[in-house]
């Protein structure tokens, strides 16, 4: 059953993470899932201390689960977390027919942006960005100094004039050479 | 038939004298024979032998050992402002301090997902993985068939822990056990005196040498001059119920706990007839100030023996000290801090309460090696004038992580059962914010 997982997964994600890193993550995907049935739900990850006190961390649990469901096997976990690996050197010089890989820098700031669009319009609204902003801070600062930050915000990203940050003018604000 | 239950009569009995003569009474009286220094000696020879022969086998083999103890991936242990300010550097115009930017978010979930990979402590809460095998079949999580001689002593291995060890450990717990409420309940009947209680803590002695042989246990003192005194407090790091057998084979403590039934109930309740014991029933362990007094009470009668605490409050897998509750720090006295580090190579001490019940840890514990542990007498500290409980004892626990070579966390051991306080979240939802107004803060 274990070769048979691993199989799966070089096929449908094509990763270069080495044979180590997949077993450490499988010995920690089953360290997990307490009810033992293969899959992770959302109270298995809230069980994670460092994770349960991170004001994103709700968010950052739904990125795992597909739409509307609420388990995640194995694939899906590996799935996930290949969008934080390192970028190596060799996947630069990459044939374009190729698709990207998951974690290259615009796959990257992709996963970031849908951090923040919630509804998944390719655009991030001024009550979207509120909303995040309102994660981070808690109960520290009003609504009033919150909508002037997030006007601010807006106004110096937005390019084209319609009140929202769209995917380029996200990757134009955070130029980075990596996250 | 007859002859063959004569036969077994017989060798039961010899037996028995042996087990009487060779390991109890020898233990009662605090004097080695040596065997046990012979068993440990061949032990520690074959499983220096199986490491030997597993890390040439899988070299042979090309696998690529896995360094368990190195986490997977690298993490920074930066503070929130740095690594806010170090992400926003590459930013193409000039940031002014107290400004919200939208790559803060990227400081958020990479922690989030560094700690879905790795964390500090959900994994203090089941057993410590092993970097080589050590020929039990419960250690062996990614070790592989490597050749037929490892098997071979393996099989040799259980064969001998299951069918010679258990029973014979069995046997001697029991007789341990029985000797303690017997021997216990006798001293009971004494009036008060000097001969009493130099009695009971002999009997007491006794009967933790005899477990202690029941379990293979080879205990290291260190720093034997720090020894707690009558009428301080003794508080020490937790991993298993053994802990009280480890330490009381060195010195008498009076214990601290709930009642409980069964036979527990019946230990707790021969003991406490010989010398003061802290009992609480299950409802007094509500009223912390009830529980302060009780033990501030014992503590200022210098008559009575150093109460035993274990103020993590449950056990944790030996490899960190999580936080200590304060409450124990808050009733004064002095505190005399014991550090105990197990040996992880010859059986694993963690009592897994989730896993494993009593009876089944008391079995894995009577079919492992032995126990070999570390225990180290720290000097004794108490309180400054300006400490707060809590500061006090961080101070101890920073001392006993230190001494016993564990990682020092100020994570609540509670955190195995319970969520964690939303309170830690709003901390840093407040540091964020403070981050983002600037120095005005609202």
């Amino acid at each position: 059953m274990f070769t048979g997982v691993y199989n799966f997964i070089y096929f449908l994600i094509s990763l270069t993470v080495s044979h180590s890193q997949i077993t450490r993550l499988y010995s920690r995907f089953t360290s997990l899932d307490k009810g033992e049935n293969g899959t992770l739900c959302r109270e298995d990850f809230q069980r994670i201390p460092e994770l349960a006190i991170n004001p994103l961390g709700d968010r950052i649990i739904n990125t795992f689960f597909p739409e509307g469901e609420d388990q995640v096997n194995f694939r899906g976990f590996m799935r996930t977390l290949a969008h934080f690996r390192p970028i190596d050197d060799h996947e630069k010089n990459k044939d374009p027919n190729v698709s990207e890989p998951l974690n290259s820098r615009n796959n990257k700031l992709l996963f970031a942006f849908r951090l923040y669009d919630l509804d998944k319009d390719d655009k991030i609204s001024r009550d979207e960005l509120l909303q995040v902003l309102r994660m981070m801070v808690g109960v520290n600062i009003s609504d009033d100094q919150l909508g002037s930050i997030a006007d601010r915000t807006i106004q110096e990203a937005d390019q084209d004039g319609d009140s929202c940050i769209s995917f380029t003018e996200f990757i134009k604000v955070n130029f980075y050479t990596s996250p | 038939m007859e002859d063959f239950g004569n036969i077994v009569c017989i060798a039961f009995i010899v037996w028995f004298t042996l087990v009487v003569g060779l390991i109890v009474l020898p233990a009662m009286f605090g004097i080695s024979l040596g065997i046990t220094e012979v068993y440990m000696k061949v032990l520690v020879k074959t499983l220096e032998w199986a490491t030997l022969r597993i890390q040439r086998g899988s070299k042979e083999q090309q696998k690529p050992t896995t360094l368990v103890s190195n986490g997977i991936i690298l993490r920074d242990d930066g503070s929130m402002e740095k690594e806010i300010t170090d992400l926003r550097k590459g930013r193409s115009k000039p940031q002014i301090n107290g400004e919200f930017e939208l790559s803060d978010i990227f400081y958020f979930s990479k922690k989030g997902f560094e700690s879905i990979v790795e964390d500090e402590v959900t994994h203090r809460f089941t057993s410590e993985e092993l970097v080589s095998w050590n020929l039990l079949t419960r250690s062996n999580n990614n070790f592989q068939y490597i050749s037929l001689r490892i098997s071979i002593i393996w099989v040799l291995g259980v064969f001998i822990r299951y069918c010679i060890l258990l029973p014979l450990r069995v046997t001697l717990a029991t007789i341990g056990l029985s000797w303690l409420v017997i021997g216990a309940s006798l001293v009971g009947l004494l009036p008060n005196s000097r001969v009493k209680n130099w009695l009971s803590e002999l009997v007491h002695l006794m009967c933790y040498r005899i477990c202690a042989r029941g379990l293979s246990a080879t205990i290291y003192y260190h720093n034997k001059e720090n020894r707690p005194m009558k009428g301080g407090i003794c508080v020490a790091n937790h991993t298993s119920p053994i802990d009280i057998v480890i330490l009381a084979n060195d010195g008498c403590y009076a214990m601290v706990g709930q009642v409980h039934g069964g036979l527990l109930g019946i230990i707790q309740r021969a003991i406490v007839k010989a010398c003061p014991h802290v009992w609480f029933e299950r409802s007094e362990m509500k009223d912390r100030s009830l529980v302060t007094k009780r033990l501030r009470n014992h503590v200022a009668d210098k008559t009575k023996l150093p109460i035993l605490i274990f103020p993590e409050g449950t056990c944790v897998n030996n490899t960190s000290v999580m936080m200590f509750k304060k409450g124990s720090f808050e009733i004064g006295g002095t505190i005399y801090p014991v550090a105990i580090k197990y040996d992880p190579r010859f059986g694993d001490a963690f009592w897994n309460s989730a896993k494993y019940n009593m009876v089944s840890y008391l079995i894995r514990m009577m079919t492992s090696w032995a126990i070999v542990c570390d225990v180290w007498y720290l000097p004794s500290m108490t309180r400054q004038e300006e400490e707060s409980a809590v500061q006090f004892a961080n101070r101890v626990k920073a001392a006993i992580a230190r001494q016993g070579g564990l990682v020092d966390l100020s994570w609540d051991g509670g955190l195995k059962r319970a969520k964690v306080k939303d309170a830690y979240k709003e901390e840093q939802q407040k540091s964020y914010s403070k981050m983002i107004v600037g120095d005005d803060s609202s």
